[in-house]
């Protein structure tokens, strides 16, 4: 495996040599391969897809998790996010708000959402860019006249988790041409910017230094094919977008929303770096 | 950065930095990246250093291993290993490094310790709020010099 240097340093190897801006990759993913239930393959490493300059091979976050924290995802008896999926089964058969419909009046069961959570992001007819909260929330709003969901709550996470768990093992593969090169854009150039007092980008911890150690932290390349995932630390489903404002956040810089258009943009470019991985939701991660 | 305002920087640092105060971060004088004058012309305190080096607003060893420290958890490996620091570098060198290592290293993962301006969404700590201004550097004058004169004693030679 090779390391790539940082987008700009060019031929300054020399100095990089000097400094260890990437430094050899002392802490390789493990060789483990990720079957849940005895049945399902999880695809965790991956040629990473033509439009990512710096990088050869992509992987999972599994791969660079604890055995411990790895053995939780093997069967879904161990993996506590199941607790949430089994809630959010309920509620996708119950009725809520002044139409009087719930989630299986229009669409049966959840298992007719197979292959969905691959492709998105996406753009939708309006030309807007969407994620899978985005999609809920419109059913719950305009067809069953329901409240929306807030976006880091546990019905709506529990219901992404769900939702996603149907393309489970299934490649990503998100669209980033056409109608959704503009978002694309938008989400690399976040990628690559140096946010906060710290000036740390994405790609300075997941791109440059993937493998690397960063005091106790195991760096990972950010994939976010398992989100929802169960964090352990916070004992519960953690979002897509709720991690990205916590790194952001942990640049000592001024975050974004969950929610926001920046998300979801950024959403799409880091989603569209693990095209070729399977589908993992829902993970479980330290 | 001007002549005319290097010289005026220079000229406030000849003047004492006792009596006008640290400079502010944006006065510092950089040659080649190293910063030859004391940023407060009071002696760091390496012992002080050490635990900046730690915790906190410092959390050196985040990204860099320092067996100086080995009772301490969790040293990262993003940045080079600081044994024998004080040998490859000079004290001024250190300085500069420390206190804004991108005039050195433009592409540095490293954060710049004493700086206040370029930043962007720059926030309020670990908040996730903006920033109140005017910015603070993220290590103070007197910081800076602690760990440099922690740096000072990592010798092998």
């Amino acid at each position: 495996m090779k390391k790539a240097y940082a987008p700009g340093l060019g031929t300054a190897t020399a100095l990089a040599a000097v400094l260890a801006l990437t430094g050899p990759a002392l802490g390789d993913p493990d060789d483990d391969a990720l079957v849940i239930n005895g049945e399902t393959e999880i695809i965790t490493e991956a040629p990473a897809p033509e439009h990512m300059e710096y990088i050869d091979t992509i992987y999972s976050g599994w791969r660079f998790r604890t055995d411990e924290t790895q053995a939780l995802e093997l069967d879904d008896f161990d993996n506590p996010a199941m607790l949430a999926v089994d809630a959010a089964i309920d509620m996708f058969g119950t009725v809520e708000g002044a139409a009087g419909e719930s989630c299986a009046s229009c669409h049966d069961d959840p298992e007719s959402f197979a292959g969905l959570a691959a492709h998105m992001p996406k753009v939708d007819e309006d030309g807007k860019l969407v994620v899978m909260e985005d999609l809920i929330n419109e059913c719950r709003t305009d067809r069953m006249q329901a409240d929306e969901w807030k976006w880091n709550s546990l019905d709506m996470q529990s219901m992404v988790a769900l939702i996603g768990l149907q393309s489970r093992g299934m490649p990503v593969d998100v669209a980033i041409d056409g109608p959704a090169a503009p978002y694309w854009e938008q989400g690399k150039e976040m990628y690559y910017t140096r946010y906060g007092k710290l000036e740390l980008s994405c790609a300075n911890c997941h791109e440059d230094n993937w493998g690397n150690m960063i005091r106790a932290d195991h760096l990972s390349q950010g994939q976010i094919t398992g989100f929802p995932v169960y964090r352990l630390k916070q004992a519960t489903l953690i979002s897509r977008h709720n991690r990205f404002k916590g790194c952001i956040r942990d640049t000592q810089a001024e975050t974004f929303k969950e929610g926001s258009d920046e998300f979801r943009a950024l959403e799409l470019y880091v989603a569209s770096r693990g095209n070729g991985l399977s589908v993992e939701t829902p993970a479980v991660r330290q | 950065m001007k002549t005319t305002s290097l010289l005026v920087a220079a000229g406030v640092c000849l003047a004492g930095a006792a009596l006008a105060g640290p400079p502010a971060p944006s006065d510092v004088v950089y040659e080649d990246g190293a910063v030859a004058m004391s940023l407060t012309g009071v002696p760091g305190d390496p012992e002080n250093g050490r635990s900046i080096m730690n915790k906190g607003a410092g959390n050196c060893i985040a990204c860099h291993e320092v067996t100086a420290l080995a009772d301490l958890p969790f040293h990262g490996e993003i940045g080079p290993m600081l044994d024998g620091a004080a040998d490859r570098w000079t004290e001024a060198e250190l300085r500069g490094i420390v206190a804004n290592a991108k005039v050195m290293f433009p592409e540095s993962m490293m954060p710049s310790f004493y700086r206040t301006d370029g930043y962007i969404r720059p926030g309020d700590a670990y908040t996730g709020k903006a920033a109140p201004t005017p910015l603070e550097p993220l290590l103070t004058a007197q910081e800076i010099e602690d760990v440099v004169a922690f740096l000072m004693t990592l010798k092998e030679e």
